[in-house]
């Protein structure tokens, strides 16, 4: 019986560490509080729902289709929408400020179309729902291989930062956008760059969700509340204090809703929170922001 | 006093006097839109209250607005009426204490995201009260006001907000929010305690918020958790306030008159759309007036007054 909510909890901590990652991207490195980011993620499950219903696409396919197109939309939504904010923001509390109200605008927006298309129901759909015996547990195959693809993605993620050119110029822009232009960077399509790569993430992890989880057009702003935490919780900017964070509120909210109550799942991502706001508010891998 | 400032006290009592006449020559869809406006104004006007002096975006309306409806709907059958709205404020108060002290000792942006789902929290574990203890998702309102009785309450806390709102501006507490408003760092440094400021200046403004709603619940007949914490409420409310203009405290005012009219029309021309327009609307809104319709007066005014100074 242990096992059974041990393994869900993992594989849904690592697509919460996932999402995570992308939006500590587009916070860390664009500085874009983004509480739209969400709505990618459900308008990304909507689309594989569309494209495994209808054009019976496999979403794993689909991912190719999906994550490329979500990537290339928040490109252009940072550079149409969120670059004059930028431009005329005098300070980054001020920038703060602007793009959690542009995002803000943006959510019931991008609701509103998800609301006006399909409705306010819940969906899902049958992909790999077969049963596999693990360790004496069971739990689907389309949940299996979900977690195999965020392993897989946030690995690739991990080695691109670590190891090019184009990554560690990301990670010098998080650290310090003023010092990043004296080693020519140029540090206004970096950020660009990141915000994309940030919307590309969170739509594989709307795809990979849509594979084991039923969504409905309204979910868009747990799934940023989740990931706001586990990025606060993991530390800004640290992709290893998101995959921890995101293993914790997983696991947590599994086990809740196991043997307390599914209806307290919230509640109990509510409670880490405050725990982290209260006990160390820069995070578990995270230094104090001067 | 100076006689200027008799003369607009004198102004601003007899504009209330005229507002309580309102229901005696409107007729019944007229008094529902003076309704509207009047609950806006007490919305925009409190979250004003807090988030304009210390630029501190406060996502929860809602949150609080449906916990006063809620406690209208359990309560409003068992107490007295002024006891329902008491026990309403209490309520508020302490949740928006808990919230200001989990979130205000840190910066900003931790109280936006605690506020941002907020409202979401308490919907699902009202939902969840309700299905597992009383076994009803679902209340009737039976309380016995009439609908002038709504608008003359509005009309009273929406005096009680901007009174309030004017004596916290002129005591020492204001002057400390203008600071943290400037500049945290430095406000902390001239020994201010930052913290308590924000805390009681938020739970004030959120337990205007509660009235509001334990005010405005029995309008409807039926109330559900998915009609008490009804997202676009926090949302309209922000819109409002950003409109109006947010440095002055009767700025919201001027963003709470056209769009509660704005709204009204889009909500019956595109009811599936509403979201989609009030999200545009909003983004014009954040884009072309970043300082309001305030800022936007405050601005003409000083360049006609260099232009004066120019020419002398």
């Amino acid at each position: 019986m242990f096992t059974e909510p041990l393994l869900s909890g993992i594989t849904l901590g690592g697509i919460y560490a996932l999402i995570a990652m992308g939006l500590t991207l587009q916070y860390g490195v664009a500085r874009i509080m983004n509480l739209s980011y969400g709505e990618s993620l459900v308008a990304a499950a909507f689309a594989a729902l569309w494209l495994f219903t209808s054009v019976s696409v496999n979403p794993l396919i689909g991912l190719f289709v999906i994550v490329p197109a979500a990537g290339l939309t928040n490109w252009l939504i940072y550079r149409i929408l969120l670059v004059p904010l930028v431009k005329r923001a005098p300070s980054r509390d001020a920038l703060e400020v602007d793009s959690i109200l542009a995002t803000f605008g943006l959510l019931f927006i991008a609701q509103g179309v998800m609301l006006a298309i399909f409705g306010g129901n819940y969906f899902s759909y049958d992909f790999l729902s077969i049963p596999v015996k693990i360790l004496g547990a069971t739990i689907s195959a389309s949940r299996l291989l979900a977690l195999g693809f965020a392993v897989v993605i946030g690995l690739a993620l991990y080695l691109g930062l670590t190891r090019t050119r184009a990554g560690t110029a990301i990670r010098a822009v998080a650290v310090d956008p003023v010092s990043a232009q004296l080693v020519a960077i140029d540090v206004r399509a970096t950020a660009a760059f990141a915000y994309a790569l940030g919307g590309a993430l969170v739509a594989a992890g709307g795809v990979l969700v849509s594979m084991f989880l039923t969504f409905n057009a309204n979910l868009g702003v747990v799934f940023t509340m989740k990931a706001l935490i586990v990025v606060i919780m993991g530390g800004v900017g640290n992709l290893l204090g998101c995959l921890v964070a995101g293993l914790i509120l997983g696991l947590t909210e599994t086990f809740v809703a196991t043997y307390v109550d599914p209806g307290l799942t919230l509640a109990a991502t509510y409670i880490i929170f405050i725990l982290v706001l209260l006990l160390r508010p820069q995070g578990l891998f995270g230094t104090r922001r001067s | 006093m100076s006689a200027r400032n008799v003369s607009i006290a004198v102004a601003l009592a007899a504009l209330v006097v005229a507002l309580a006449f309102v229901p005696s020559v409107a007729n019944g869809y007229q008094l529902s839109l003076a309704i509207n406006i009047m609950n806006y104004t007490v919305l925009a006007t409190a979250w004003t209250l807090f988030s304009g002096p210390t630029r501190y975006v406060s996502l929860a309306t809602v949150a609080f607005f449906g916990i006063g409806a809620y406690t209208v709907a359990v309560l409003g059958e068992v107490l007295a009426w002024p006891l329902v709205l008491l026990v309403a404020f209490a309520i508020g108060f302490v949740l928006s204490l808990f919230v200001g002290l989990a979130t205000l000792r840190l910066s900003g942006v931790y109280f936006v995201i605690f506020t941002f789902g907020l409202a979401e929290l308490v919907r699902q574990l009202v939902t969840w009260y309700e299905v597992n203890v009383t076994r009803t998702l679902g209340r009737y309102v039976f309380v016995d006001i009439t609908t002038e009785q709504i608008y003359w309450q509005l009309l009273a806390l929406a005096v009680v907000v901007f009174l309030s709102g004017w004596l916290i501006q002129r005591s020492k507490l204001g002057l400390a929010l203008r600071v943290i408003g400037d500049d945290e760092a430095v406000a902390r440094h001239v020994g201010i305690n930052t913290t308590l400021a924000k805390v009681v200046l938020f739970a004030f403004s959120a337990s205007f918020m509660t009235l509001a709603g334990a005010v405005m619940a029995p309008r409807w007949t039926y109330i559900d958790p998915a009609i008490a914490f009804n997202p676009v409420v926090s949302f309209q409310v922000l819109i409002m306030a950003l409109l109006g203009g947010v440095q002055r405290l009767y700025g919201p005012v001027f963003g709470v008159i056209p769009l509660v009219m704005l709204f009204e029309v889009l909500l019956a021309k595109f009811p599936n759309h509403f979201s989609i327009m009030v999200g545009i609307a909003f983004l014009l809104i954040v884009y072309a007036i970043p300082r309001g319709i305030v800022g936007l007066i405050e601005g003409a005014q000083l360049s006609l007054f260099r232009m004066k100074g120019a020419k002398a």
